[in-house]
């Protein structure tokens, strides 16, 4: 269902936003110590204290994961149309004019080639800063040309590409219903076909990771990192808490949670992720 | 007729209902050798070539006012399920009496072999998994199951499966696939179970796993959604070869509640009802957007009136489709779902020259 954009970036001013907010110094969450802005930037957006990951951006992560000037942007002639015509107490067109406006992406992804550590890989990075990086049919169709860019074939001699994918994202997107749904399929049947011609495959998962980006994608790791107390999980703890009327224990669905319970392989702080990856790349010979 | 739920858009019809109820029960009371219940119908008796000028003229009048009734309830009831909004058709898709997944393997398969548990921490009722017969075809049954009983829907979760239910449904069909026994799949689930110990298992990597594997056995694989197909934990089961939807079932990314709660703040009745039109999640709707490939009909009223009518046309549906795939080479049948997949969703794409031309602006 391709249709021609009849909207132009002309109209569309972007405005530079951080995932934090303005000033010079900051309370960490985390901690609560106060903490120098410029520290933090330097620090990959880590409390220097308590280690705290604050969540990123897309455009960030791709600077801290890609060795410098290598990014090679891909797929970004896609932009998200509202085939539903989807109105909730605001319209999804209106929506989406204003997140482009604000963010500057056209949607909540950044995807391409680039190296890391002098390894090439394709990455994937979801954008928590347009509409909580939910996953609609441009998500969906960027993560499987990604992956179908990167899947080796042996008949044309293409050696194919390491999959790495950093997600963050509140789950499909409702205001594509149905198509948004489909792109769990689409996806997951991406890296069926991806793994069946041998690909790498490495899911990052960041806070918050939940709902129909979990149940698909991002637990389909041939390797799954996960950053220190990210939120991760199917249900949002607020849906679970309504359900089962009880209390959640501390530190359910965060990052050591999954690793005790077996469904994460390590939980990486953001400054190994780089070395990290480049050592799964090595030991798969990809 | 649904005496102990009614819909609400459905009361106009209980005055009449009632009034079919006492006429029919005078004629009972009053003709027992001709009443329904000594084998004969109202409607045959009417039949001017039976027996119909054997009867005394009062019960002549008293059947043809029952037949009048009827004829009315049966075009109001047209006319009410002819224009059901979307939330309507919800309401319909929930209905208690609505026929389930262990209903149509009793009504349209035979010799039923049901299988049970994951082999690897539990058994799932809210799953239910097992080799049959559908007219001239060995098939494998997986479906949800929401329960009947009060006991039995507890056990079930009222449909919504956990991780171990998922890999039960994912090891039968890897069973299945490897005998080149063909699957079949029912979903009505309202979603995967939000709920401790399935986020600790590892719900999201059951579902996840589901439909990557899915988009690869070997077997054709079709899906019908007969009532309620909720989000990842329908789609967990129904990444198939042909996918179809029974009229009055919905299936979309989220539950018109859930969506109205975050969208709308609070979840209504006409929140409900907003969420249910935006959600574009019934039959036609998913039909239109190219989420599933055929309508199945339901009889006048909704399946809950008529199972059998509604089973036959299921099994109609299921036997032509397997007829079909069945004769599809493994890697036609394969490269087939990966392109059903493949081409959804609604984008828009800017020729790459235009980005060229036109340049994001700097800051």
């Amino acid at each position: 269902m391709t249709k021609t954009a009849t909207r132009t970036w002309q109209e569309v001013r972007p405005q530079r936003r951080a995932a934090i907010p303005e000033g010079l110094w900051l309370r960490c969450p985390g901690c609560a110590r106060m903490i120098y802005r410029k520290h933090l930037e330097a620090n990959l957006h880590v409390c220097p204290e308590c280690h705290h990951h604050y969540r990123i951006s897309a455009a960030e992560r791709v600077d801290q994961l890609a060795d410098a000037g290598s990014f090679n942007e891909m797929f970004t002639d896609l932009a998200p149309a509202d085939a539903l015509n989807f109105k909730d107490l605001k319209a999804y067109k209106d929506r989406l004019i204003a997140e482009q406006i604000r963010t500057g992406s056209s949607d909540a992804i950044k995807a391409g080639r680039c190296f890391i550590k002098g390894r090439q890989a394709m990455v994937c990075c979801l954008d928590l800063t347009f509409m909580m990086g939910s996953m609609g049919s441009v998500v969906g169709e960027t993560i499987t040309r990604a992956i179908e860019h990167a899947t080796p074939d042996p008949a044309l001699n293409k050696p194919g590409l390491p999959v790495i994918i950093v997600s963050c994202s509140g789950g499909a997107r409702m205001q594509e219903s149905g198509l948004s749904l489909m792109q769990m399929a689409k996806t997951s049947a991406a890296l069926a076909r991806f793994d069946d011609a041998g690909g790498l495959f490495i899911s990052v998962l960041t806070d918050p990771t939940t709902g129909g980006v979990t149940a698909s994608f991002a637990m389909l790791g041939d390797v799954i990192f996960a950053e220190p107390k990210a939120l991760v999980g199917f249900a949002g703890p607020r849906v679970i808490q309504q359900t089962i009327r009880q209390e959640l224990p501390d530190g359910f669905q965060r990052s050591e949670f999954l690793l005790k319970m077996g469904l994460v392989d390590r939980v990486v702080h953001r400054s190994n992720l780089r070395t990290e990856i480049a050592r799964v790349i090595d030991y798969t010979g990809k | 007729m649904s005496a102990f739920y009614q819909l609400d858009f459905e009361k106009p019809l209980s005055a009449l209902e009632q009034e079919i109820a006492e006429a029919q029960g005078r004629f009972d009371r009053e003709f027992p050798s001709r009443s329904p219940t000594a084998g004969l119908a109202p409607e045959a008796a009417l039949d001017p070539l039976g027996s119909v000028t054997m009867l005394d003229p009062q019960a002549q009048r008293l059947l043809a006012r029952i037949a009048e009734l009827r004829e009315s309830h049966r075009r109001q009831l047209a006319e009410i399920y002819g224009k059901l909004t979307p939330w309507q058709t919800v309401r319909v898709a929930r209905h208690p009496a609505r026929p389930q997944t262990r209903d149509y393997i009793a009504m349209i398969a035979r010799d039923f072999a049901e299988l049970h548990g994951d082999r690897r921490y539990g058994e799932d009722p809210a799953i239910v998994t097992g080799f049959a017969r559908i007219g001239p075809h060995k098939a494998m049954i997986v479906g949800h199951q929401k329960g009947k009983e009060t006991a039995e829907k507890i056990a079930c979760h009222f449909g919504c499966a956990h991780p171990e239910g998922y890999r039960k449904a994912l090891a039968k069909m890897e069973l299945a696939a490897k005998h080149g026994v063909p699957i079949v799949t029912f979903v009505d689930t309202p979603g995967a179970y939000p709920g401790l110990g399935a986020e600790q298992r590892g719900q999201a990597e059951a579902i996840a796993v589901n439909m990557r594997e899915m988009s690869r056995l070997p077997v054709p694989i079709v899906s019908v959604v007969i009532g309620e197909g909720g989000s990842g934990g329908a789609l967990g089961i129904a990444v198939a070869d042909r996918v179809a939807m029974l009229q009055n079932s919905w299936y979309s990314v989220i539950s018109p509640e859930g969506c109205a709660a975050i969208l709308w703040k609070e979840a209504n009745e006409q929140t409900n009802s907003a969420a249910a039109q935006s959600l574009r999640l019934t039959a036609r709707d998913n039909l239109s957007l190219g989420i599933i490939d055929a309508i199945i009909p339901e009889p006048v009223g909704g399946a809950h009136r008529d199972p059998r009518g509604t089973a036959d046309q299921v099994r109609q549906w299921i036997v032509q489709s397997l007829d079909e795939l069945i004769r599809k080479p493994v890697q036609e049948l394969l490269d087939g779902r990966y392109a059903r997949f493949r081409s959804m969703g609604s984008w828009l794409e800017q020729a790459p020259s235009a980005v060229a031309a036109d340049p994001m602006p700097a800051d």
